[in-house]
């Protein structure tokens, strides 16, 4: 394991470098005080009871001394660290603008020519991306380790972000800011795709890596949004049990809810499920279902509904 | 030093009276004191025990011992009981109470019916927080809105009681700097007080100031939670970062409320096993006072990825490095106190060493955090875990049972036994580092906190830190045996078992109901120790 992720951003390095200063500083000063204490601690240990000691009181060369010259670093690295911050907080004009939106406990990505991705952000290699984000209901963060970037992201007000992939590659997502039950569930991923890539991803088959079409049937429309809109992290297909129950044989199954009642698992119920998670949870399951109102058309609830009944 | 006599034949101790009545109506400092001692350790022992259900939950990626929702409620009480029920009260109201009139030669505080009123103040706030166990808040102790004006748990009680708390708080402060202005014995002058005087002096000043501003703060969020009114919901007009200015603006004071008095503690234990003066007695007073005075001017240092402007970001960060510097002077000054001294490593003292050390990694990590860019990927990780718990363990608890130990004899005229006290000191060092320190390293990579789960990349670190936490716990109940034992059937203690020439140290152990059987006069200050060449102040 490495003491810091991989740099993947043109700011990275940056960071790292304010980062290594400090800590190298810290650990002078550090090294300093620990080696002062042990040695005295050792050298003028106590042999006798009756020892002399000096009456020393103060020393007003010493005093100015260790107030000048750490004052004189801290304002150093304060510079360093702002010129850093500044450059983090200014997005070069040709960036290409994703809309971000944060909801309990979910990441959207809107993008300029119409696609839409669900927890997993598409970024080309090299192209500086500034992110506009708002949250839909409490505050949430926007943190990718790997870019050194994080902005919390408030309801009713954009705030941005900037950074320039330079590896290709997944990077995390966290959710940094604490946002209630499935706080620690709210992760994504931020894909980098090399040039070419990129482009066949943005110009791919209408509905290719987001928008969902309805030439499809209805069962494989499922199955696409399974996978896409990241349902597959906390559903199985194969009976395993995740951070939601498996969807394997669910459907037309009696399933006992959390407060003992006892519903069955027909199309209404799905429905339900994927619309208000919080109000019908299964027993033994926590209540951190992200309510994919909004994100989901009807059309596209049907189909997963559809798909859901093939997994028998 | 001070002349005084005590007439001894009348000597009765202040823990003479037995009966509950005795206690809770009592307006003797001493008393007070070792209430508040007695109910911040309890709870500082149950939100140590809530801190080892965490760690035990996050052993392993998976949220298995606990559901998330628990985890959550059980950080949000960790935190909440911490530091509004133990560290803010805990040094500055139990030692505060102890010493303050001791120290500087009084028969009690200014106000001995508000100290006690302060305490059952205290109390109410205790009650009104377990009321609100029925269905505890699972926001953070920091109660950030909005997630916490929609939380369907009982937000509106636990914040009503944190509310009431500030009450005692605020009054405690008034009362301390009233007797500090008014009470002193005859020559005791501003520059010979002991530094837990002034350290004190300059944490009442920030209880009196900060608290009501906390106590406006969630007396809004009831508001907005019970009445709708929408100070912080956007949706009505209101800001939603609103809150963290206000809640800041108390809680960093707050951070010094909770360390300036373990400074304090440091700047007393020192000079007394060192036989040495303290060094640079003005530069280490002026500078709790220099503190303090900046501590209002600094919280926004939480909120750099908030969404504040970046002017403010720019200037809240400065003022952070201002900070640094007054609390590196104190460091360099107890270290160079030790220079030719005639070190006994007494249980206190290895308290008093090990918050040196502690603490100046929690001041270094503040830098980290300080600096805009680095703090843009550090805040809200592990890192700041880390780095405020070694301000907050390794400095103030460091020098909470620092204080235990050192003032031990006086306060109950027994002593411990000092090699178990020794074995738990070594146990809690080792165990609080392999807790905390892998957790610097977690926030660097980018482990987020309060994360009930976490991804499998971290577990070695992690469960690193939970082994530490068994370390740790298992060191503070040697510690807590060996102290409580001590009450029982330790040896009675001396007057003055380290030849303290500070005032409390002349009277007997425990000392008499009023202290001082006449006033002491005082002709010098405390940390006389040493051969003098010259006569100097």
């Amino acid at each position: 394991m490495t003491w810091i992720p991989e740099v993947a951003s043109n700011l990275a390095g940056k960071v790292d470098g304010v980062l290594l200063t400090i800590t190298l500083l810290s650990l002078f000063f550090f090294v300093l005080i620990t080696v002062i204490l042990i040695v005295f601690a050792i050298k003028y240990r106590r042999k006798r009871d009756d020892e002399e000691t000096p009456y020393i009181t103060g020393s007003e060369p010493l005093e100015i001394i260790w107030t000048v010259i750490p004052s004189i670093l801290l304002i150093a690295l304060f510079v360093y660290g702002f010129v850093v911050f500044k450059e983090m907080r200014t997005p070069p004009a040709d960036s290409v603008d994703i809309t971000v939106t944060g909801k309990q406990w979910l990441w959207t990505f809107d993008y300029y020519n119409g696609k839409k991705t669900l927890n997993e952000l598409y970024v080309e290699q090299n192209r500086p991306v500034r992110l506009v984000m708002m949250s839909d209901d409490v505050l949430h963060s926007f943190f990718v380790p790997g870019f050194r970037v994080k902005q919390d992201v408030l309801p009713g007000r954009y705030v941005q972000l900037w950074f320039t992939p330079t590896k290709i590659g997944t990077f995390d997502i966290f959710c940094a800011e604490y946002c209630g039950t499935g706080h620690s569930v709210m992760l994504g991923k931020v894909n980098v795709l090399s040039p070419e890539a990129y482009d066949i991803w943005e110009n791919g088959l209408p509905g290719e890596g987001g928008g969902a079409v309805a030439s499809l049937p209805p069962a494989e429309l499922g199955e696409k949004i399974y996978k896409e809109k990241g349902c597959n992290a906390c559903h199985s297909l194969d009976g395993s049990t995740l951070v939601g129950p498996s969807f394997k044989g669910v459907f037309g199954h009696t399933v006992e809810l959390a407060d003992g009642s006892k519903v069955e698992a027909d199309e209404n119920y799905l429905r339900q499920s994927v619309l208000e998670p919080q109000s019908q949870v299964v027993k033994g399951f926590q209540p951190v279902m992200p309510s994919f109102k909004g994100i989901l058309s009807d059309e596209e609830v049907t189909a997963v509904i559809a798909y859901i009944k093939t997994l028998k | 030093m001070a002349n005084h006599t005590i007439a001894h034949d009348v000597y009765v101790p202040f823990l003479e009276k037995k009966g509950f009545l005795s206690w809770i109506l009592t307006t003797d400092h001493k008393r007070i004191g070792i209430l508040y001692l007695v109910s911040t350790s309890l709870f500082f022992l149950v939100a140590g025990i809530i801190a080892l259900l965490m760690r035990f939950e996050l052993l392993t990626p998976a949220s298995d011992f606990v559901d998330p929702h628990t985890y959550n409620v059980l950080f949000t009480l960790h935190g909440s009981i911490m530091v509004f029920f133990f560290i803010v009260p805990g040094l500055a109201a139990s030692f505060g109470n102890f010493l303050i009139p001791l120290m500087i030669g009084a028969r009690d505080v200014a106000f001995p019916k508000l100290n006690i009123a302060s305490y059952w103040i205290y109390l109410l706030g205790t009650a009104i927080l377990l009321m609100a166990l029925l269905k505890p808040a699972d926001t953070g102790w920091t109660f950030y809105t909005p997630y916490s004006a929609t939380t369907n748990t009982d937000v509106v009680l636990m914040t009503f009681g944190v509310f009431v708390l500030g009450f005692s708080s605020i009054l405690t402060g008034l009362n301390f700097i009233v007797t500090t202005h008014k009470m002193r014995a005859p020559g005791m002058t501003w520059h010979r007080l002991p530094l837990f005087i002034w350290a004190s002096y300059a944490t009442s000043v920030l209880q009196l100031l900060a608290t009501p501003v906390v106590g406006i703060t969630l007396l809004l969020l009831i508001t907005e939670r019970t009445l709708g009114v929408g100070f912080f919901d956007p949706a009505k007009g209101g800001d939603p970062i609103l809150f963290q200015n206000f809640f800041w603006f108390y809680s960093h004071p707050a951070v010094y409320i909770m360390i300036i008095p373990a400074m304090g503690v440091i700047s007393e234990i020192i000079p007394v096993f060192s036989r040495k003066p303290i060094f640079g007695y003005k530069a280490i007073a002026y500078s709790s006072l220099g503190i303090a005075a900046i501590s209002f001017l600094v919280w926004a240092h939480h909120m750099f990825t908030s969404g504040i402007s970046e002017t403010a970001a720019t200037i809240f960060s400065f003022l952070t490095f201002l900070v640094a510097i007054p609390t590196a002077i104190k460091v360099f000054n107890w270290t160079a106190t030790l220079y030719k001294g005639s070190i006994h490593l007494h249980s206190a003292m290895l308290y008093a060493l090990g918050f040196i050390f502690l603490f100046t990694i929690g001041g270094l990590t503040g830098v980290f955090l300080g600096a805009l860019a680095a703090d843009i990927h550090l805040h809200d990780t592990y890192f700041v875990v880390a780095h405020m718990h070694y301000v907050m363990i390794g400095g103030t608890v460091m020098g909470f049972f620092g204080a235990l130990h050192f003032w031990y004899p006086k306060w109950f005229g027994k002593m411990f036994n000092e090699t178990v006290a020794k074995i738990a000191w070594f146990f809690i060092f080792v165990g609080f580092n392999v807790t905390f320190f892998p957790q610097f390293f977690l926030g660097i990579q980018g482990m987020p906190r309060r994360y009930a789960s976490y991804p499998a990349e971290f577990e070695s670190l992690m469960s690193l830190s939970t082994y530490g936490s068994w370390i740790l716990g298992f060191g503070i109940l040697i510690m807590v045996i060996n102290l409580i034992s001590g009450l029982i059937n330790g040896p009675k203690a001396p007057e003055n078992p380290y030849n303290s020439l500070s005032l409390e140290w002349q009277i007997p152990s425990p000392p008499p109901h009023e202290n001082f059987e006449e006033i002491p006069h005082v002709t010098d200050w405390s940390y006389g120790y040493g051969k003098k060449k010259e006569l100097e102040v």
